[in-house]
C-alpha cells in the first residue's frame, strides 16, 4: 500500500491550489456577501478544462481520473465552498451521468460543450416531498407522439438558473415490484430555454450562498424523444448511481472546507497574542489542533479512497458514502473548532472561518444527509 | 591573461540624451574611493554621439581621465555598438576595475561585454571595498591582496553575499543606482580626455530603433512603491491625511493605510496593508499613528525600514520598527517634511 | 519557427521566505516554482506559438529534479524539453551557466531565444545577454510587445522613462519581464500528458562547442568570498524625543541609509 501521490497528481494539486489561491479566494468574502453566482471564475475553470476533469479527451475533457478531479475539488473548496460545489455539481451531476448512460449523439450534443466548460450542467432530483425519499417523485413526464411533456417541479437545484443543461428525474408510469405497485423513473436531458421550463424561487441560503439555488418549474415542457437519458425506468438508478459519484465531490468539498479551516487557523494562533504569549503556545490551542488535523488527514484518505474506488470498481456506493459521511461531519467539527479558537473574530465576517464554519454544514445535507449515508453503510453491512 | 597588465579604476559613464546619468556620478563617488586604496586613477568611458562636451563634468564628480567614443553609431543605446566600443576601450587600455550601473542599459551592457572580453561580473552590487581573497587566509591557497570585494544581495534581499574575481580581468560589477555616494564637484576640474575610435561596421547585431517612446509615471501600486508612508486611524481624519501625501510626495513615495482607515471610509481599499489587504515590501515603510495589530504587521514586516510615530509608546508597532519615534504625529510630520525637502534640495 | 526558452528552477522567495532558529533561510523548506521572469518568457513563446505557429523547445540547467520545470512548461504547451545536467557544471556563475546553455543550444535549430530577463535567486539578469554574446546574435534585453514581421522581431525594450521600439533580424535572442504578460496555467489534462513525453538530458559530453575550462565552480570567473543570509529583525530603536529633535532623528536614519 503506497500513500504517496504520482508526480502528476502533485502537479495537478499544485495547478488547482495556485487557481484557487490567485483567483478564488480574492473574490471568496465577496461571492458570499453578494450572493452572486462567480460567473467570471466559472468561465476561467472552462478555458483550463477544470468543468471536465474526468470525461475522456475524445468528449472534450481533460481524461484525468477521479482523484484528480476530487483534488479540484478540494482545493477550491479550501479557500471558496461555493466555487467547490459548482465545479461538482456540475461534473458529478451532469457530465458523469451523461457520460456514463448518454447515446453517442447525446455525448457529442451535451457532453462535449459540457467538459469544455461552454455550457454549465445541474441536477434535478430533489421535489418539495421527495428529498432523502426519492420515490416520493411527482414530476411526471408523458410521451405524446415524437416528445416527452414534462409537468412537475425540482426544489433546492445547485447551479439552478446558471446552468445550460439539466438532468431530469421524473416519473414516467408505474411497475409492479413484489406485488407492490412502484413508481417507474426516467432520467430526461432538458435544455435551458426549452418552452415551459422556467425557475421559480431563488433561495437565500446560510453557505455556498453564491452557488445559484432555484426550483425549476416544468409546465407542459416538451422535449425531443430522443432526450430521454438511458432507458426508460432506469431514472431511480441513474440517480443513485450518479449520487454515488457526486458524493466523492461532496466530500471533497468538505475536506476542502475543513482544510481551509485549519490552514487558517494555524496561522491566526500562530500570530494572536493573549495574555502575552500566542496562544498557539497554549496547549488547549495545541490539542485542539492536534485533533483537527488528525481528523482531516483521516477524511482526506478516505475521500481518496472513494474517488480512487471510482476508477476501479464497477460499485462505490459504500465508499462514496462513507467518505461523505465522515469528511462532512469533519469539516463541521474543524470549522467550529477553527471559529472558537479565534475567538470574537471568528464571528465576524471579514474572517474566512465564519463563512467556511456556515459552508461546511450544508456537506452534511445534501446529495443525502448523513442519516441517508449511514443507511447505505449500515445497509452494506447487514446484507 | 596577465594580471599586472590591468590598472586603473574605470567606470562607465552612462548618458540619455546627451545627459551624464546621475549613476555615472556615484559610480565615480566609489571609483575615487577604490583608485585611493589602489593607488591608481580613475577613468571614465563616456560612449555616445556628440558627447565630447559632458567631459568637464564627470571630471568635476572626480574623473581623472576620460576616454571618449563618439560616433554617429552611438547616438541611442543599442546593445551591439555599445558593448563594441566598451568592450574595445577594455581590450586597448586594460582596466583592473570596471564599473558599470545597474541600469537598464547597464544590466544589458555589463553581461554583453564582459562575455566578450571573458571575465566575470557581479550584478547589482550595493557595497564595493578593497580587500584579500580569500577574506581569511587558507593553508594551501595563496591569499591574493587588493581585490575588488564585490557585495550585493540575492535570493530578493534574503540573503547577501561577497564576490571576488580573482583570476580575471577587469574586475567587473554592475553597481546599484542610489547606493554609492557622489563627491561634492569641483568646480572647474579638468580630466585629461583621449578620444578612441574602435570603427563601427553594422551587422545583423546592430538592432534598428523604430521609435522611442518617453513614458509618463503612471500612479504607483502600493506593492510597487519603493517608499509608502502609511497612516492609521492616528491620523485623526481623512483630511489630515494631507500631512501624509505631502511626505510621500517629498520622498516620491506613496501612501498607504491599515484597516482601520479603510473600515472609517477614509481611504480605498487597494490602499490597505496587512493581512487583509496588501503585503508590501518597500525600502522605507513610515507607519504613521498606526498601532501596529498583527494583522497589519503581517502586511508591512518586510519593509527594509521601517520607521514609526506614534504617541502610544506601548504600540506594538515599535516591537517591528527600526526607528520609533513616540510623539504626537501632527508635531513632527509636517516639519519632517519641510526638513526632508531642505536636505534633499541641498543635495541636487 | 523554432523558438527555445531558456528556464530555471528556483526557490519560491514570494510569500513564504523560511528560516532556521538560527536567522538563516531554509532553502530545503522553500517550495521550488518556475522563474517568474522565465515563465513569462515562455508565456510570451507560446503566444507566438498560437499566433504564428511555433515548436517551443524548453531548456533547463540544474540538477536532475529540475526536470520538474520542464514537465511545468510542457503542460502549459511547450513541445519539448531538454535537462542540462552534469555533475561537472555544478557552482557555475553566470559565465559559466551561458556557457553550459549556449553550448546546448547549438545543437538545437532556432529562430528566437527567450528568457527571463533574471532569476529570483541570483537576481543577475546576466545569463540571457551572455548566452546572446557566446553564440554571437543580438539580444535585445526587457522585452515587451513581442512581434514577428517577416524573418525579424519587432519589440518594445523597456527603459527607466522610455521604451525603444527596436527591429531585430531573426535569429535573435530576447529577455523576458514578469510584467511582459500573465502566464497561462497549466491545464490537467495537459500535465498528465507531459509526464507521458520523452525529455532529452543531456551532460557535458554534449555540449558544442565549449571548453571545460569555463564550464562550472572551476570555470567561473567570479568567486564567492563570503555569504550570509539576511537575518531577520526583531525590534531597533525607540525615542522619545521633542518634535523638532524627533525630525532631526528621523532625517539621520534616512540619510544614514541613503534613503535621501
Amino acid at each position: 500500500m503506497d500513500f504517496t501521490l504520482s508526480k502528476e497528481h502533485e502537479m495537478a494539486r499544485a495547478l488547482f491550489k495556485e487557481f484557487a489561491e490567485k483567483e478564488v479566494k480574492p473574490l471568496a468574502q465577496e461571492v458570499d456577501e453578494t450572493e452572486v453566482f462567480p460567473r467570471e471564475t466559472v468561465e476561467k475553470m472552462a478555458k483550463l478544462g477544470f468543468l471536465g476533469i474526468p470525461v475522456p479527451k475524445e468528449y472534450g475533457g481533460q481524461g484525468c481520473d477521479p482523484l484528480t478531479y476530487a483534488m479540484c475539488v478540494e482545493e477550491l473548496s479550501k479557500v471558496c465552498g461555493t466555487t467547490g460545489v459548482i465545479v461538482s455539481a456540475h461534473t458529478s451531476l451532469c457530465c458523469d451521468p451523461i457520460m456514463t448512460y448518454g447515446t453517442e449523439e447525446q455525448k457529442q450534443k451535451y457532453l462535449v460543450p459540457l467538459a469544455k466548460g461552454e455550457k454549465l450542467g445541474a441536477f434535478g432530483l430533489t421535489e418539495p416531498g421527495a428529498g432523502t425519499d426519492a420515490q416520493g417523485q411527482q414530476t411526471k413526464a408523458v410521451l405524446d407522439g415524437e416528445e416527452w411533456v414534462l409537468n412537475g417541479s425540482k426544489c433546492f437545484i445547485t447551479n439552478g438558473k446558471e446552468a445550460d443543461v439539466y438532468v431530469i428525474f421524473a416519473i414516467t408510469g408505474t411497475v409492479e415490484k413484489r406485488g407492490r405497485l412502484q413508481k417507474e423513473i426516467s432520467a430526461f436531458i432538458v435544455e435551458k430555454g426549452t418552452p415551459g421550463f422556467t425557475f421559480g424561487t431563488k433561495e437565500k441560503k446560510m453557505g455556498i450562498r453564491g452557488s445559484s439555488t432555484y426550483e425549476l418549474i416544468f409546465t407542459d415542457c416538451r422535449i425531443p424523444k430522443e432526450n430521454l437519458l438511458g432507458q426508460q425506468g432506469k431514472g431511480f438508478n441513474i440517480a443513485m448511481h450518479t449520487l454515488d459519484g457526486g458524493r466523492i465531490g461532496i466530500a471533497s468539498q468538505a475536506l476542502g472546507l475543513a482544510e481551509g479551516a485549519l490552514e487558517t487557523t494555524i496561522e491566526y494562533v500562530k500570530e494572536r497574542k493573549q495574555f502575552g504569549r500566542a496562544i498557539g503556545a497554549f496547549q488547549n490551542t495545541q490539542f485542539q489542533l492536534a485533533d483537527m488535523a488528525t481528523k482531516v488527514e483521516a477524511a482526506q484518505l478516505l475521500v481518496y479512497k472513494a474517488a480512487m474506488a471510482k476508477a476501479t470498481q464497477k460499485v462505490y456506493s459504500v465508499e462514496a458514502a462513507k467518505a461523505k459521511l465522515y469528511a462532512a461531519e469533519v469539516a463541521m467539527e474543524v470549522t467550529t473548532k477553527a471559529v472558537q479558537l479565534h475567538g470574537g473574530y471568528g464571528y465576524i465576517r471579514e474572517y474566512d472561518v465564519e463563512r467556511m464554519m456556515r459552508d461546511a454544514k450544508i456537506t452534511e445535507i445534501y446529495e443525502g444527509t448523513s442519516e441517508v449515508q449511514r443507511m447505505v453503510i449500515s445497509g452494506a453491512l447487514l446484507k | 591573461m596577465n594580471l599586472e597588465e590591468y590598472k586603473g579604476v574605470y567606470v562607465f559613464a552612462q548618458q540619455v540624451d546627451n545627459e551624464i546619468s546621475s549613476i555615472a556620478f556615484e559610480l565615480l563617488g566609489k571609483a575615487k574611493d577604490l583608485a585611493k586604496d589602489l593607488s591608481t586613477d580613475v577613468t571614465a568611458v563616456l560612449i555616445g554621439s556628440g558627447i565630447k562636451g559632458l567631459a568637464d563634468q564627470l571630471a568635476e564628480y572626480g574623473a581623472d581621465k576620460v576616454i571618449v567614443v563618439d560616433d554617429p553609431e552611438l547616438k541611442d543605446y543599442r546593445t551591439e555598438p555599445y558593448a563594441h566600443a566598451l568592450a574595445s576601450v577594455i581590450n586597448q587600455y586594460k582596466p583592473e576595475i570596471m564599473l558599470v550601473g545597474a541600469t537598464a542599459i547597464g544590466r544589458d551592457l555589463g553581461p554583453r561585454v564582459s562575455a566578450r572580453v571573458a571575465t566575470g561580473l557581479t550584478a547589482d552590487c550595493t557595497v564595493l571595498e578593497i580587500g584579500d581573497f580569500p577574506l581569511q587566509a587558507v593553508p594551501g591557497q595563496e591569499q591574493l591582496h587588493n581585490q575588488l570585494l564585490m557585495t550585493r544581495p540575492a535570493f530578493g534581499g534574503n540573503t547577501i553575499a561577497t564576490i571576488a574575481c580573482p583570476y580575471n580581468r577587469p574586475q567587473m560589477a554592475t553597481v546599484r543606482a542610489g547606493v554609492m555616494q557622489k563627491i561634492t564637484p569641483i568646480k572647474g576640474a579638468k580630466a585629461v580626455v583621449e578620444e578612441f575610435n574602435p570603427g563601427f561596421t553594422p551587422d545583423n547585431k546592430y538592432v534598428e530603433i523604430l521609435d522611442i517612446v518617453k513614458s509618463v509615471a503612471e500612479t504607483v501600486d502600493i506593492m510597487d512603491a519603493k517608499i509608502l508612508v502609511s497612516g492609521g486611524r492616528g491620523v485623526g481624519s481623512p483630511e489630515n491625511f494631507k500631512i501624509l501625501e505631502d511626505l510621500a510626495e517629498v520622498l516620491g513615495g506613496t501612501v498607504s493605510c491599515s484597516r482601520a482607515v479603510v473600515d472609517s471610509g477614509w481611504k480605498p481599499k487597494d490602499l490597505q496593508v496587512g493581512q487583509t489587504g496588501k503585503t508590501v515590501r518597500p525600502n522605507v515603510y513610515f507607519a504613521i499613528g498606526i498601532s501596529g495589530a498583527i494583522q497589519h504587521v503581517a502586511g508591512m514586516e518586510e519593509s527594509d525600514i521601517i520607521v514609526a510615530i506614534n504617541k502610544d509608546a506601548d504600540a506594538p508597532i515599535f516591537d517591528v520598527a527600526d526607528y520609533g519615534v513616540v510623539g504626537d504625529l501632527n508635531k513632527i510630520v509636517p516639519k519632517l517634511t519641510e526638513a526632508l525637502k531642505a536636505e534633499i534640495a541641498a543635495a541636487k | 519557427m523554432k523558438i527555445v526558452v531558456c528556464i530555471k528552477q528556483v526557490p519560491d522567495t514570494k510569500g513564504g521566505v523560511k528560516f532556521n532558529p538560527d536567522g538563516t533561510l531554509d532553502r530545503g523548506a522553500m517550495l521550488t516554482i518556475m522563474n517568474p521572469d522565465d515563465k513569462a518568457g515562455l508565456e510570451a513563446a507560446l503566444r507566438l506559438k498560437d499566433q504564428y505557429g511555433a515548436e517551443v523547445t524548453v531548456v533547463t540547467m540544474g540538477l536532475p529534479k529540475a526536470e520538474e520545470v520542464l514537465r511545468e512548461a510542457m503542460a502549459m504547451g511547450a513541445d519539448k524539453g531538454v535537462l542540462v545536467t552534469d555533475r561537472v557544471l555544478g557552482g557555475a556563475d553566470t559565465w559559466a551557466t551561458s556557457t553550459t546553455l549556449a553550448g546546448a543550444i547549438r545543437n538545437l535549430e532556432y529562430d528566437l531565444i527567450i528568457t527571463g530577463r533574471q532569476a529570483i535567486d541570483g537576481d543577475t539578469a546576466q545569463v540571457g545577454p551572455q548566452i546572446s554574446e557566446h553564440l554571437d546574435i543580438p539580444v535585445i534585453s526587457y522585452a515587451q510587445n513581442i512581434k514577428i514581421e517577416g524573418d525579424s522581431v519587432v519589440v518594445e525594450r523597456q527603459y527607466e522613462d522610455r521604451y525603444h521600439v527596436v527591429k531585430a533580424k531573426m535569429p535573435c535572442l530576447i529577455t523576458a519581464l514578469s510584467e511582459l504578460n500573465e502566464p497561462r496555467y497549466m491545464t490537467p489534462g495537459g500535465i498528465f500528458d507531459a509526464y507521458k513525453q520523452e525529455i532529452t538530458v543531456w551532460g557535458r559530453a554534449d555540449l558544442k562547442d565549449v571548453d571545460d575550462a569555463n564550464l562550472g565552480l572551476k570555470g567561473s570567473p567570479t568567486k564567492i568570498a563570503k555569504a550570509s543570509d539576511k537575518v531577520r529583525k526583531g525590534a531597533g530603536e525607540k525615542v522619545t524625543l521633542d518634535p523638532d529633535e524627533s525630525v532631526s532623528y528621523i532625517v539621520d536614519k534616512l540619510k544614514v541609509k541613503h534613503v535621501i
